[in-house]
């Protein structure tokens, strides 16, 4: 049963770097600002779930603290960027 | 593959690969929605299966692990959840109503018109 957790956490990391994948391609290539931005908030929101699969692989409770930093600055820089996109400017 | 540091029974390791799998596969499957929907309007809700069901199922595997791993409760994945709850709609919020103002300044024909111009404009008809 060990093994099978393995291979799972293996198949969901594959799983979420393809999802990330995806999400760089609306930063990139999507057609206006507002799609970047939320492909930015779903790369934010990827990475906190790979580190949590990081830290059930590898058995250290340090990839915790790293998966809340991730989700704290997703949400400060997608306010932010959702706030220029409104008003032109962050801090009027 | 690096060896797991596992002493963790059969029953925890089995629930915990579900979770694990059924989370990566919501967020795997929202982000498919973000890249193949066609307006952006369609494409924002996507990732919502990601932010919520996707992170709380691998943050209550995650739980399961380490509680059963350290053999004590092990609860502080539920900052995470909580956070989460608490920002995912005020981000998504504060975006769409972004989006559909710049939407209304180019004057895109597919988006709702405003409330208030529409009430003034009912009684200048008479």
């Amino acid at each position: 049963m060990a093994t099978f957790l393995a291979w799972s956490i293996l198949v969901s990391q594959v799983l979420l770097a393809l999802a990330m994948v995806f999400a760089s391609y609306r930063v990139l290539w999507g057609p206006r600002a507002q799609d970047r931005v939320l492909g930015l908030d779903t790369i934010y929101v990827n990475a906190s779930i790979m580190l949590l699969t990081f830290g059930i692989r590898t058995g250290s409770s340090l990839y915790f603290e790293a998966a809340l930093i991730i989700a704290l600055l997703g949400f400060v820089g997608t306010s932010a960027l959702a706030k220029f996109l409104m008003r032109g400017e962050v801090i009027e | 593959m690096k060896p797991l540091v596992l002493n963790v029974p059969d029953w925890a390791a089995l629930v915990t690969a579900v979770l694990v799998l059924l989370g990566s596969g919501l967020a795997f499957t929202g982000s498919l929605g973000l890249l193949r929907l066609s307006r952006f309007y369609d494409r924002m809700h996507a990732p919502t299966l990601g932010t919520t069901l996707g992170i709380g199922s691998v943050l209550i595997a995650s739980m399961i692990f380490f509680s059963v791993m350290q053999t004590r409760p092990v609860l502080h994945e539920i900052l995470i959840a909580a956070f989460m709850v608490v920002t995912t709609p005020v981000t998504l919020t504060l975006l769409a109503r972004a989006a559909l103002y710049r939407d209304r300044i180019e004057g895109n024909p597919d988006v709702p018109p405003m409330i208030g111009k529409q009430r003034r404009r009912t009684p200048r008809s008479d």
